[in-house]
């Protein structure tokens, strides 16, 4: 379908042949997303909540609730994501023997990009930035990160490109090119409609957020670690985090640059990846992956903190080999820039480039075995509790090592050439992605919930929801690895060999287990909510924690830190707690703290108008909503006041009541 | 990693550590400037009157950017191993790693692809 | 498990035992962060160049059977070009200097002199680039122009930014005077400024200069 017939002045290519009547499974999705929307629209306004929600939350600097948006943004896609992973698995388990499943292929095609879109840059990217904002400050002895302003910015450019890609599934259409629209069939000439003009942009406005929260957070880590913590002092997590912000500060302008071109190529018509006047499409996939590759390291990095963390904490010990971690992560950081290459072994680089991306790969992989191999001797002899977030840590060390060494068979060249766009290198990202990143987040949630919100989640069904899950995904994704090795490559709607179609209805069974687990992990939310009383913690510490973010009250208060800690050891907490560290009750003193402000918002709404604009072809709302954007940040920049004090008085009040807090606990406990 | 010690020093001395820049002097500037012009102007020389092969040329001036770059740096942006407590020299050093990586590399894998995918001009060879 | 980490010795009492909370606050002034934080900023923005100069790199020969750099570069218009640039390059600094002595007027003087040496630059760049398409050498035309303007042009549009912003920095400076916070605006513009002239280095010596050579 194409869309360039029709372009008015006024309203560019929007029109009402633009909105998807004709396809019966987006207007009921569209049915039910206006409905719940409507309800949720509704709720708010019945209990008054828009001022709440504009003051507390839209609006506000402080790193511990634009972390937590951050995760309810990551989750929120993570239901859109897995709802098209559900489709495809569907489709593929009923398109067999002349069947054309429910799917017709301008959708399917539109559903695999926006999985993978989705997935990595509006799922995995949320949920590692919100999790780094909400524990890093707190894991330093930090009041605030670096730049608050710029922290709400971020999290709003993130979220207004999510907007743009849930707007294109009832807004025209999404591309239909695979997560990394590759050239020539995401040229103007084979997609020319507005699909991929909806991926460009909304990876443009979330990729701005995503550079500058990275620069925010390396700032913070540099600057703000609270007096004593040297670099070889700092927990494992914020050293993870450091080097997954440095990868994202020199990878992410690489993507933007990438794209900048891609745009050029579609909107003024210049050869950067075209196949005439002197143009090259692998160009673009060399530049795509120069980004792509450092970016699984980004998502990575954290959660290899997040393990370390929970290893040592529920083993009871002091990780094992903290050196040794911090210098595999060092050298993955600056690894995971040479072995683009191996994404595209078959384009014909020949045997001498191959050979040494290959060889690459496979170093690559040395500190990330060292890794584990720290984790296990972490728990060797230490006194393991099997709490929900170490349940996970397990699952991730067998599912990993799998998706681990599947990983090396591709980073042989002559393997690849058989494996390369099959399902087996599907097979192999997705464990190492759900069983290395997703896992990961689920240790996290379940190990820092109770510091964000003061009360644990509920056990049961985390156990539920964790079988569900690790079952699910071995169901779902071993056929995988099969039907690669009988040839079966990605992105197919329909097959007609029947022997494979066993393998997708097993795929199929496997996802509807997994649907399982995150419904119960949902109810797990909510039971925990409800009976929110009789999981309260007030301790602060209720796993017997050994890094800073313990040492406060759960969820900690705006400033975080009373009185700003001193460190002694990398174990900072559990050293305060072994020395018998007495908490302060008295002589605080007023606390500096940055102002709420609403300019991140203006300025990011801004840009989703100049985006939608650009990608419809509304010209005249391009350009005014690109001046009023410059205009915006100009008078923006002649506030300066940017700051408030907390007074002593509210410091003081606010720790009584911790003491008494504290006080009570203890005398119920003992 | 002896940032370490960076840190520790920049802990303790948080508070004027704004003004611990290297500013610069009118002197600097005017030595800056004056680097500058004779880096520039002898490169387009050398091309605009073509008096070297066009092989040595690139190399020499090549030599002459890379000096110059310098020179911006030291004069224009005061770099030095001091500012921030090091980080900046070794985020500038990341950067160049990062670049030379990227440009280097692509120039070498497109080349390669090149001459293996492209043998039109010389078919016989390919045989 | 035993816990023999040793005490920071910064940080001990008369009787050797760990003090956990500093007497004094640690201040984080206000902006301790800005410089480092933008530095950060302009080494992402180098990559960015970096992407644009690897594209040149490659595609930088792909004339498609249109005009080569011979055809089209005027070299004595790029010297006069790169003189603008490193004109207002020791102009900055001069504000700079200016600023750090407090001398408002000054600094404003400079700062505008500064501005008008790129708008030179701007200029010329804009009547190259016309001169260029007027001829037919259109974004368009070839991988090569491709590349060039995209390289070029993005490098202009940094310098576009900087004069707006270097306008609204000295209406700035007229309200408030040379104030902390003003002066830290102007640092971050003059490292972005002389950024850009870096930029600039490597693009007249490997679009211009071998451009010429080939």
């Amino acid at each position: 379908m194409t869309f360039e017939h029709s372009t008015s002045p006024l309203l560019g290519r929007l029109n009402w042949e633009s909105l998807p009547f004709h396809e019966p499974i987006l207007v009921a999705t569209f049915a039910v997303v206006v409905i719940g929307g409507l309800g949720v629209l509704a709720l708010i306004t019945r209990y008054k909540l828009w001022g709440y929600l504009w003051k507390e939350w839209f609006t506000t600097v402080d790193h511990k609730k634009i972390g937590i948006m951050y995760m309810i943004l990551g989750l929120i896609m993570f239901l859109r994501g897995f709802a098209d992973a559900v489709m495809m698995r569907l489709q593929q388990a009923m398109a067999f023997g002349g069947s054309e499943g429910y799917l017709n292929a301008h959708h399917y095609d539109q559903i695999f990009t926006a999985h993978g879109v989705i997935m990595i840059f509006f799922v995995a990217m949320p949920l590692i930035t919100g999790l780094m904002n909400y524990l890093v400050p707190l894991q330093i002895g930090a009041r605030d990160v670096s730049f608050p302003f710029l922290n709400n910015f971020s999290f709003w450019m993130t979220t207004m490109g999510a907007v743009l890609v849930m707007a294109s599934l009832f807004i025209g259409e999404f591309a239909r090119t695979g997560w990394l629209a590759y050239p020539p069939l995401s040229g103007i000439g084979y997609s020319p409609g507005v699909g991929v003009d909806y991926y460009i942009w909304a990876l443009q406005i979330a990729g701005v957020g995503t550079t500058l929260s990275g620069i925010n957070l390396i700032a913070t880590i540099v600057k703000m670690r609270a007096p004593g913590m040297g670099l070889m002092k700092m927990p494992v997590f914020t050293w993870t985090s450091l080097c997954a912000n440095i990868l994202i500060v020199a990878s992410f302008p690489i993507l933007t640059a990438t794209l900048v071109l891609l745009s050029a190529d579609r909107y003024i018509g210049t050869n950067f990846f075209t196949n005439d006047f002197g143009g090259n499409p692998m160009m673009y996939v060399n530049l795509i992956w120069i980004w792509g590759h450092p970016e699984v390291y980004i998502l990575i990095l954290p959660l290899f903190g997040v393990f370390s963390e929970v290893t040592s904490t529920f083993s009871g010990k002091k990780l094992f080999g903290y050196t040794s971690m911090v210098y595999a992560t060092v050298v993955i950081t600056i690894l995971s820039y040479l072995v683009w290459l191996h994404h595209f072994f078959t384009m014909g680089s020949g045997a001498s480039v191959n050979s040494f991306f290959g060889i690459t790969t496979m170093i690559i992989s040395i500190p990330t075995g060292a890794k584990l191999f720290n984790w296990l001797f972490t728990m060797y002899r230490g006194r393991i509790r099997f709490e929900l977030p170490m349940m996970w840590t397990v699952a991730f060390m067998l599912t990993f090592v799998i998706g681990g060494m599947t990983g090396v068979m591709l980073a042989v060249p002559p393997a690849d050439f058989v494996l390369h766009n099959s399902l087996f290198l599907i097979a192999h990202f997705h464990n190492v992605i759900i069983g290395g990143v997703l896992f990961g987040l689920f240790a996290a949630i379940n190990f820092w919930w109770p510091k964000a919100f003061g009360f644990r989640l509920e056990k049961k069904w985390g156990l539920v929801s964790f079988w569900c899950w690790v079952v699910g995904f071995w169901m779902a994704f071993m056929p995988l690895y099969v039907l690669g090795f009988m040839g079966v490559t990605r992105r197919m709607r329909v097959f007609d060999d029947p022997a494979y179609q066993i393998w997708f209805v097993i795929a199929g069974v496997g996802v509807a287990v997994i649907a399982v687990g995150i419904l119960a992990m949902l109810i797990q939310f909510a039971v925990s909510i409800i009976h929110r009383d009789k999981l309260r913690d007030e301790t602060g510490d209720p796993w017997l924690g050994r890094t800073l973010e313990w040492a406060t009250s759960s969820p900690p208060p705006d400033y975080n830190f009373a009185k700003t800690p001193i460190i002694h050891d990398s174990d900072a907490w559990w050293d305060m707690k072994t020395r018998g560290y007495q908490r302060p009750s008295e002589g605080f003193k007023p606390i500096h703290m940055p102002a709420n402000t609403g300019a991140g918002f203006i300025l990011s709404a801004l840009s989703l108008i100049v985006g939608f604009a650009l990608i419809w072809y509304i010209w005249w709302l391009a350009a005014a909503g690109f001046a009023a954007l410059i205009a915006y940040a100009i008078f923006h920049t002649f506030n300066y006041r940017r700051d408030y004090y907390i007074p002593a008085e509210t410091v003081q009040a606010t720790e009584d009541a911790r003491t008494q807090a504290l006080a009570a606990a203890a005398a119920t406990q003992g | 990693m002896s940032a370490e010690a960076h840190n520790e020093h920049a802990v303790t001395h948080e508070d004027h550590h704004g003004d611990d820049h290297d500013h610069g002097t009118y002197r600097s500037y005017l030595i800056g400037f004056g680097l500058s012009v004779v880096l520039t102007a002898i490169p387009f020389w050398l091309v605009m009157a073509g008096v070297l092969a066009p092989q040595l040329t690139g190399l020499i001036i090549t030599g002459f950017a890379v000096v110059q770059i310098v020179v911006h740096m030291i004069f224009f942006l005061h770099m030095n191993h001091r500012s921030e407590g090091g980080w900046n020299m070794l985020a500038l050093i990341f950067t160049l790693v990062i670049v030379v990586i990227a440009v280097a590399g692509s120039v070498w894998v497109m080349y390669h692809l090149n001459t293996n995918m492209m043998p039109v001009h010389d078919m016989q060879v390919m045989g | 498990m035993s816990h023999a980490s040793t005490l920071n010795p910064d940080y001990v009492d008369e009787t050797g035992r760990p003090i956990f909370h500093p007497v004094e606050e640690p201040h984080h002034s206000e902006g301790h962060s800005t410089m480092l934080g933008f530095w950060m900023y302009l080494m992402s923005d180098c990559l960015i160049f970096a992407i644009l100069f690897a594209v040149y790199a490659v595609l930088g020969g792909n004339y498609a059977a249109g005009p080569a750099p011979k055809d089209l570069f005027d070299l004595p218009l790029v010297a006069v070009n790169t003189s603008m640039l490193l004109f207002s390059s020791i102009t900055y600094g001069f504000a700079m200097l200016a600023m750090y002595r407090n001398k408002v007027a000054q600094t404003q003087a400079w700062l505008a002199i500064t501005g008008l040496f790129g708008l030179c630059f701007l200029g010329i760049e804009l009547y190259e680039f016309a001169h260029m398409i007027h001829l037919g050498a259109t974004p368009q035309r070839s991988g090569f122009l491709s590349a060039f303007f995209i390289l070029v042009g993005t490098h202009g549009l940094h310098v576009t930014f900087g004069c707006i912003w270097l306008v609204t920095l000295m209406i700035q400076v007229g309200q408030k005077g040379l104030i902390q916070a003003n002066k830290r605006r102007l640092m971050c513009l003059s490292l972005f400024w002389h950024f850009l002239d870096v930029i600039w280095i490597g693009v007249f010596t490997f679009v211009y200069l071998f451009g010429m050579l080939r």
